[in-house]
């Protein structure tokens, strides 16, 4: 089952290659990563996407907390995430099929973002499976270069 | 008050209580050395290794329960202290291992000698360092004791640029420890311990099982009043040897794969299994699914992480194991021995008790019999190597009190036995310090002979010398068809001629006959270490022995 960890740490040098370094160390594959600095500037969140059962995820939430800069870990579960994730995908384009790409990006509610004579660039942000399928809607007409930043998440309400 | 680095460093190892370190100099510790060529304070052992330097601060550690610190230079000096940090690591040994760093501006250029000790030690150290300005060493010296010594002990490296050294910083040591992200659990959960206190009063046919973690708490005496009121038996991990007395009648020694058989068929029909500062690790547990299959188990840790990492656990408590067995003991209540159970133990124990046959040559189990005799009752500390020697050490030599019992568990380090007698010796004047070793292990680290000489140790090393790696050896006759690839050591050199020549008393004995005025004769030297070859049987096997992957009762008995 896949699963979306936060991990709030101390924002020191060193602490992403500690956290990277467990999951490595425990067998477990990242998916997705992203991290940044919260409210407090003192303090960054890890947004991890990995694959596990339950018992792993137990171990991985117990090993993360003995780093010593570790704060607080949670899994968040699908029901209670509110998840986003940004791509940039550049598209072949031409005059012919440039209002075609335009209305499946409007559909999207995505934004395009560079247009050239030969390509466009669109930018979509949302769940994982709203990316997928604008992915899937563009594929044909060929995708040059495309970027999907790490997911993010936060839980639902005032928790 | 102004200072540099390196008086800050030295200033704040003596606020802790650091009084000895173990140590090898170089290029980017020079402003250190120079500092420490003054220093009344602070006693530095040289070594001839630095593997010595961390293994030596590990024994030190072990045999006193204080912070062990260990020194070394940037680079090759660092590299040489890891096999020593992950040995202290997978036993939970506190230490402070301070590496000097290329200066900051030479940071991540591949300087001379650098090498990216912080990233390396990563997953060998409970934390570690990389010291950027003079002015935080004292804030990051507190911390790393703090961190090395409390919840569960570990070591803690701090990397130490050249130019962090000879800066300058106006110096006083924090009082207070400010670590938000860091705070270790001592008091078990009151609710949880009344349901061990139940399920104590409900078992049949219970068993303690003490690790080494009862030892670093210091807990030993809560082990023998929680077994003695509850009348439980007791088995031990190899890392808790000590935390229960070996002679007391409800001890069944160690279990698992070199343990008695008596210990390992005990677990497997326990109706309640008492886990107290263990593991069960995979050379206790042998095929995880066999292992107590009819147990209600209770674990008790201070690592959370431990509750439910290698098995199911019934009732986890996290917590301090002195706090948490306080608090057990006054809530359960006084059981009398359950006589079908106590009665069925010592049939195993008649049926099955350690033994080995007599016969040409010295046997090895002997000489460990002999000097457990000779010793009994004194102040004794025993170290020992990795192999066949060790378990015979840890299966004939019953240990009473703790911290008398140094020995690799974890990681199983070969060369750790003879530099860990030196720490042990060091931290413990007054003991008679034993290192037992193997034929190939004591070669692994001999150059610590010179330590020992140098500072007039009288450690004694009784080599049970099979010119063979016996341990593997006995793999290879039980499992790989005689196949002794790689492990006759039959070219080995004169280790009596290599003792003497680093200034060590030294024989060797041949006969059965001449063990005990052997050992005697070591012990009534003083001034240096004493080394005895005791040229023993050389197939002689450990047994019990469960074959990797059978469950704990399926053992070769002999």
């Amino acid at each position: 089952m896949k699963h979306t960890i936060s991990v709030i740490v101390e924002n020191k040098p060193g602490v992403l290659s500690r956290v990277a370094g467990l999951f490595a160390r425990r067998g477990f594959n990242i998916e997705s990563l992203a991290v940044g600095t919260t409210e407090d500037p003192t303090v960054s969140r890890m947004t991890i996407v990995a694959e596990g059962d339950e018992r792993d995820l137990e171990q991985i939430t117990k090993q993360l907390y003995k780093l010593i800069d570790t704060l607080k870990v949670f899994d968040l579960p699908q029901s209670q995430a509110i998840e986003r994730e940004l791509a940039l995908i550049k598209v072949s384009a031409n005059e012919k099929n440039r209002s075609e790409i335009s209305q499946i990006v409007k559909i999207f509610r995505a934004k395009v973002i560079d247009v050239a004579e030969d390509s466009m660039t669109i930018e979509i942000s949302g769940e994982e499976g709203k990316v997928d399928s604008l992915l899937k809607m563009v594929k044909r007409f060929g995708v040059k270069e495309m970027v999907r930043g790490g997911k993010i998440a936060v839980q639902r309400g005032g928790a | 008050m102004d200072m540099t680095g390196a008086e800050a460093l030295l200033e704040s190892l003596k606020k802790e209580g650091v009084d000895i370190i173990f140590g090898y100099p170089g290029g980017v510790v020079l402003p250190l050395y120079d500092v420490l060529y003054k220093e009344k304070g602070i006693k530095h052992i040289l070594v001839r290794h630095e593997q010595g330097a961390a293994h030596a601060a590990d024994g030190y550690a072990r045999a006193t329960g204080k912070v062990g610190v260990c020194l070394a230079t940037s680079g090759p000096g660092a590299t040489n202290l890891i096999t020593g940090i992950a040995t202290a690591y997978m036993d939970s040994i506190p230490m402070v291992a301070i590496t000097g760093q290329v200066g900051t501006s030479l940071l991540g250029r591949d300087s001379f000698q650098e090498a990216d000790v912080t990233g390396i030690t990563i997953p060998i150290t409970k934390h570690n360092y990389l010291v950027k300005s003079a002015k935080d060493l004292p804030r990051i010296i507190k911390e790393a004791f703090y961190i090395a010594r409390s919840g569960r002990p570990g070591p803690v490296v701090v990397d130490i640029p050249k130019d962090v050294f000879t800066g300058k910083l106006k110096y006083s040591y924090p009082d207070k420890i400010v670590i938000p992200s860091y705070k270790p659990n001592l008091n078990g959960h009151p609710k949880q311990i009344s349901l061990a206190a139940k399920a104590i009063a409900a078992a049949k046919k219970p068993v303690m099982y003490v690790g080494g973690g009862a030892i670093t708490s210091s807990a030993a005496v809560e082990v023998k009043q929680l077994a003695e009121k509850i009348n439980c038996p007791v088995t031990t991990t190899m890392m808790g040897l000590g935390a229960f007395p070996g002679t007391h009648e409800l001890s069944l020694g160690m279990l698992g794969m070199h343990g008695t058989a008596y210990a390992n068929y005990a677990v497997t029909d326990c109706d309640l299994l008492i886990a107290i500062g263990a593991r069960f690790d995979d050379r206790v547990t042998g095929h995880i699914e066999k292992f107590a299959p009819k147990a209600n188990i209770i674990h008790i840790d201070v690592d959370p992480a431990e509750i439910g990492k290698n098995v199911r656990v019934d009732i986890p408590i996290v917590g301090d194991i002195k706090n948490v067995l306080k608090a057990l003991i006054d809530k359960v209540s006084k059981k009398e021995k359950h006589a079908g159970w106590i009665g069925q133990i010592d049939e195993w124990k008649n049926k099955y008790p350690l033994s080995y046959k007599q016969q040409d040559g010295i046997k090895p189990q002997y000489v460990i019999e002999e000097v457990y005799k000779l010793t009994l009752g004194k102040n004794v500390v025993v170290a020992t190597d990795v192999g066949q020697h060790q378990m015979w050490t840890a299966q004939y030599f019953k240990f009473d009190k703790p911290r008398n019992w140094i020995s690799s568990g974890g990681l199983g380090t070969m060369g750790f036995g003879l530099p860990a007698a030196n720490g042990a010796q060091f931290g413990r004047p007054d003991a008679t310090v034993i290192c037992f070793a193997g034929d190939g292990s004591i070669q692994m680290n001999i150059q610590e002979l010179t330590t020992a000489v140098n500072n007039h140790l009288p450690i004694k090393i009784f080599v049970l010398d099979n010119c063979f790696l016996g341990m593997v050896r006995q793999w290879q006759e039980l499992i790989y068809n005689k196949h002794y690839s790689h492990t006759n050591l039959c070219n080995n050199p004169d280790l009596v001629k290599i003792a003497e020549a680093y200034g060590a008393a030294s024989r060797r004995v041949e006969k059965t006959e001449d063990v005990r005025e052997a050992l005697e004769w070591s012990l009534t030297i003083k001034d240096r270490p004493v080394f005895i070859d005791f040229v023993v049987c050389k197939e002689e096997n450990v047994f019990p022995f469960v074959p990797p992957g059978q469950a704990i009762n399926e053992m070769l008995i002999d």
